[in-house]
């Protein structure tokens, strides 16, 4: 009898949990979850991603960044970004303090169009009123673009608000986070099977790094490409490592999940553009 | 505006020796790679020759072939340079295309 009643007592806290769980306290259980997982770490570490927790890839990333391989792309995107558009108007005209120092402010909720606009996709919807061709997204100009705005906002801390007020904004972040944790794919595997049941645990030769500041450090020069990339190409890519459906960088899903981990990272350092492995 | 130089140049000086880093802008086409809009094969392009000298001294040569990958990246240990030494790097690629950079160690 006694049994029961605690078996019903803990659904009832299981349901009130579900039912309560805020965006807030997600945060709080995923960072006490890594606490206890890496106590090394404090939260600003978490910017490094995997580097944190792998010294030996660390001091060789650390001579990388020494003379880091994103510089030319840096370069280039700093002119891309002066660049006047055909009308004469400059991307530094579409956002906030003339598009410096402010990518600690995306991915947040437009109220207006009720989407989540992300900084590439605020790059392009600038190209847009500007009657020019959109970018494609992932790889090329557009990262060089990202690389630059990303570099003047390095050492800003992560804002990504849910607005209190709005709960379609809500559902954006419940979407996301349900992506996170849906497994999917041949594999099924989830994103969460990985950066967080895993984290920290060698998949064949690589070290999983934790799902706690993934968005930190875009856009990315990857040593396996030699190429410049972004945060939504390396969703795609970890759908492809699954063989779920490739879900295309920008569409609604992968800006939801970048919303989710975004908020999770609330606080945390930019450092991008960054090089990773 | 001066048009920016595919050459970038670091030094750093230690007890013994002085590194010299440099990170070149470069396709490094191999002429085995394709076009992936036209499916043509976009022509071999890459730095044939790589010179570095000190204070007007040559120090190395050397004769690269299309085995080296993109932008790339190449350092040298000085054993005698001082402050304020010149060095100096040149490329020069298959298409007769060449670029060249001087840096003072600091």
């Amino acid at each position: 009898m006694k049994a029961h009643l605690k078996l019903t007592f803990l659904c009832l806290q299981l349901l009130i949990g579900t039912i309560w769980a805020t965006p807030a306290t997600d945060r709080q259980k995923i960072r006490a979850y890594y606490q206890q997982l890496f106590p090394q770490l404090t939260l600003a570490d978490y910017a490094d991603g995997v580097y944190a927790i792998d010294p030996i890839a660390k001091s060789s990333w650390l001579a990388i960044e020494e003379f880091p391989p994103y510089e030319i792309a840096l370069e280039q995107g700093k002119t891309l970004f002066k660049q006047a558009f055909t009308n004469g108007k400059h991307y530094a005209d579409c956002f906030p303090n003339q598009g410096i120092a402010i990518a600690q402010n995306y991915p947040y909720w437009d109220t207006a169009t009720q989407s989540i606009i992300t900084l590439a996709s605020a790059i392009n919807n600038c190209r847009r009123q500007n009657q020019m061709p959109p970018l494609s997204y992932g790889a090329g100009e557009i990262t060089q673009i990202m690389a630059y705005m990303a570099y003047t906002s390095r050492g800003k801390r992560i804002q990504t608000d849910i607005p209190a007020q709005s709960s379609a904004a809500l559902a954006a972040y419940e979407q996301g986070k349900a992506y996170f944790y849906k497994r999917r794919g041949q594999l099924n595997f989830s994103c969460a099977s990985c950066h967080i049941d895993n984290a920290g645990k060698y998949i064949r030769s690589e070290m999983l790094s934790p799902a706690l500041g993934h968005t930190t450090h875009w856009p990315a020069y990857r040593l396996n490409t030699g190429e410049m990339s972004t945060l939504h190409r390396r969703f795609e890519v970890c759908n492809e490592l699954i063989r779920a459906k490739v879900d295309p960088a920008q569409s609604k899903a992968l800006r939801q999940l970048e919303y989710f981990l975004s908020y999770m990272a609330n606080g945390l350092p930019l450092n991008g553009p960054a090089t990773r492995k | 505006m001066a048009k920016r130089s595919s050459i970038k140049i670091r030094s750093k000086r230690f007890a013994d020796h002085t590194l010299v880093r440099t990170l070149i802008a470069h396709p490094m086409e191999t002429g085995l790679n394709k076009d992936k809009d036209t499916g043509e094969l976009i022509p071999e392009h890459y730095i044939q020759s790589l010179t570095f000298s000190h204070n007007g001294k040559l120090m190395s040569e050397c004769h690269l072939g299309f085995g080296i990958s993109k932008n790339p990246f190449f350092s040298f240990k000085l054993k005698s340079a001082q402050a304020g030494d010149t060095v100096v790097i040149s490329w020069q690629d298959n298409l007769g295309y060449s670029d060249t950079l001087e840096h003072h160690i600091q």
